[in-house]
């Protein structure tokens, strides 16, 4: 709700503070002061440290750090090109037709990832298709985790995409397949660039679909931070989500610098 | 490669709504062709039939002799100019003008000679490095008609090209389209339009439509002096529109007057539509005089255009801008040619 009175503005912005430094700001604060302690007793942790980095980032923990960021990784190229393709198709469809499309994406989000993972971990652990136990599994159920947000943000550019620039390309004697790869893509580039983003953060935070699935030999760092806290090890869990963090946003901001040469507008 | 198109009882519909009803229409090899009427009347439709972005429900068009009604767009070999200009924004002028040949594979060495001759020839050759957002309306216009002709097409077709642009831009716009056309005899050019000036200026040939049919086709001289039909008359040049009674060879009667105008072959006693055009009717007493009551007047600066109210129906002249113009409710005269006058057989029915 806008406000405009100044009086209004000072009590709007401070009931913001109030809510957001306690929920948002204040919990990812303590992880990271927590991440730095050695000590727990009082309100706050205590006891400056960085060991627990000197853990965090070697042995098995930056194994599982490479192992999220390449599963993110592959598994939002996939969604990206899985869910483009589909909302490519879906756009040139009737309406009754794009709806179907449109719901079946929908499925991953609708459905909780638990079951998800389940449905992933049972439909693939008997012949022919055997991906129980490898990394494929988890990389997959990650996929169809995140398609639906990539063919949602995607189906949405292309619906704004004006249709004049599809035909003037095609009245200048252009294949469609040439339009394709020559307009409609590089036009589409923004929100493409913004979904796979939204896709690699989702998969870096997966945790439930993941915990059902993975092989002892591909941890992701959400299953390590888990067991870290599971066992007690809080500060070292802490530590972990920093760089889970850390890693996460750095791909981001990367990505969304991207982002911004590629607007044209 | 000179060719005309050519439709032949094209009709299109969407669901029940038919939007161009069996249009018959031939453009001759090296013409223009203005498609003119208001919005909704199917000239755009016609238009996008042409390259390929509606199919007709029935009917065939052929560009030259070619049916090209079954062919996707892309295969039709026409240029097109649309109103908002669609340049791929993410391309430099250059490789916008480029894209058309490229996507045909045309000789890689002989692109940029053809790109440079498209932006000589449209005035955009210093801008070929700019991107889209960084040019004006009209340049972006200039650099659409520059993509448009460097395929080299036989047919170019311009959707209302120049409504986003202002109106001494477009003036200007109007002449350089009329100078490409004079450089490229062989082009013929279908132009939809709602703005009958940029119709008379441009056109060998004006179509006029309304309400999905083709109403009226001549050249502009015709339709401008000689309309045939009512739409016509008062589309092109908003003429006034009588209802009158032949009263014998030569003369008509209008509310209480009795006018003199050519009757052609109008029987005695039959209703018809006597049509003036407001710049030919002058002020004061003469043949064809009508009388009646002020009640609007309108200051335009070269002329004042006054709404008289005559016998119940409203009567519009534009004359010289008036010293004194006269006050409403005055009674003043108007009068006209009858040689000004042309006579529409049946009544007047609407517009």
């Amino acid at each position: 709700m806008l406000v405009h009175s100044r009086k209004g503005k000072w009590a709007v912005w401070s009931l913001f503070l109030v809510l957001f430094l306690p929920l948002f700001a204040l919990p990812l604060l303590v992880i990271l002061a927590a991440s730095f302690s050695s000590h727990w007793s009082g309100a706050f942790p205590s006891g400056f440290t960085t060991g627990h980095y000197t853990a965090a980032t070697r042995g098995e923990s930056l194994q599982a750090l490479t192992t999220s960021l390449v599963t993110a990784l592959a598994a939002s190229l996939l969604a990206l090109a899985a869910g483009t393709w589909a909302a490519l198709a879906a756009a040139s469809l009737k309406k009754g037709g794009k709806r179907a499309v449109d719901a079946l994406f929908l499925l991953p989000v609708a459905v909780p990832s638990v079951v998800v993972g389940l449905a992933v971990l049972v439909a693939f652990s008997k012949p022919p298709m055997i991906l129980n136990g490898t990394r494929w599994i988890v990389v997959l159920a990650h996929a169809v985790l995140v398609t639906a947000f990539a063919h949602q943000s995607v189906s949405a550019a292309i619906q704004r995409l004006d249709p004049a620039y599809e035909q003037a390309a095609a009245s200048l004697g252009a294949r469609p397949s040439y339009v394709l790869w020559k307009v409609k893509l590089p036009l589409l580039l923004p929100s493409l660039n913004a979904a796979a983003g939204l896709c690699f953060a989702l998969s870096m935070g997966e945790l439930s679909a993941t915990m059902m699935l993975y092989p002892p030999d591909w941890t992701p760092l959400p299953v390590r931070i888990y067991a870290a806290t599971d066992r007690g090890s809080t500060f070292t869990g802490a530590a972990l989500a920093v760089v889970l963090m850390a890693a996460t946003l750095l791909v981001l901001l990367a990505v969304s610098r991207v982002r911004t040469r590629a607007s044209y507008r | 490669m000179s060719s005309g198109i050519r439709f032949d009882r094209v009709s299109v519909a969407y669901g029940r709504h038919t939007v161009l009803d069996a249009l018959d229409l031939t453009v001759e090899p090296g013409e223009v062709m203005a498609l003119l009427g208001p919005s909704g009347s199917g000239k755009t439709t016609a238009l996008r039939a042409v390259a390929g972005f509606v199919r007709p429900a029935s009917g065939r068009v052929f560009i030259g002799e070619r049916d090209v009604t079954g062919l996707p767009p892309h295969r039709r070999g026409v240029g097109m100019v649309v109103q908002q200009y669609a340049l791929f924004p993410h391309m430099r002028v250059e490789d916008n003008v480029a894209f058309g040949m490229k996507a045909q594979k045309v000789a890689k060495a002989e692109i940029p000679g053809r790109v440079a001759e498209a932006l000589e020839m449209t005035g955009m050759a210093s801008y070929a490095k700019r991107f889209p957002r960084e040019l004006s309306g009209g340049q972006q216009q200039r650099v659409a008609i520059a993509r448009a002709l460097a395929i080299r097409p036989g047919v170019l077709l311009l959707d209302e090209p120049l409504s986003a642009l202002d109106a001494q831009l477009r003036s200007g716009m109007l002449a350089e389209l009329a100078r490409l056309h004079r450089e490229l005899p062989d082009v013929s050019i279908l132009y939809v339009t709602h703005d009958q000036v940029e119709a008379l200026t441009l056109a060998d040939q004006i179509a006029v439509m309304d309400r999905a049919r083709l109403q009226d086709c001549g050249t502009p001289q015709e339709l401008y002096r000689t309309p045939r039909t009512e739409f016509t008359a008062s589309f092109v040049g908003n003429a006034n529109l009588l209802a009158v009674t032949v009263r014998g060879t030569g003369a008509v009667s209008f509310a209480d007057a009795e006018l003199k105008a050519d009757t052609g072959d109008a029987v005695s006693g039959a209703t018809a539509t006597l049509c003036v055009r407001p710049h030919l009717v002058g002020l004061g007493d003469g043949p064809n005089a009508l009388t009646g009551r002020v009640a609007e007047v309108q200051w335009r600066g070269a002329t004042h255009r006054l709404y008289v109210e005559v016998g119940g129906e409203r009567v519009k002249a534009d004359v010289r801008e008036l010293r004194k113009p006269p006050a409403l409710g005055d009674e003043i005269t108007l009068h006209f040619a009858p040689e000004d006058a042309v006579l529409l057989a049946g009544g007047v029915t609407d517009g």
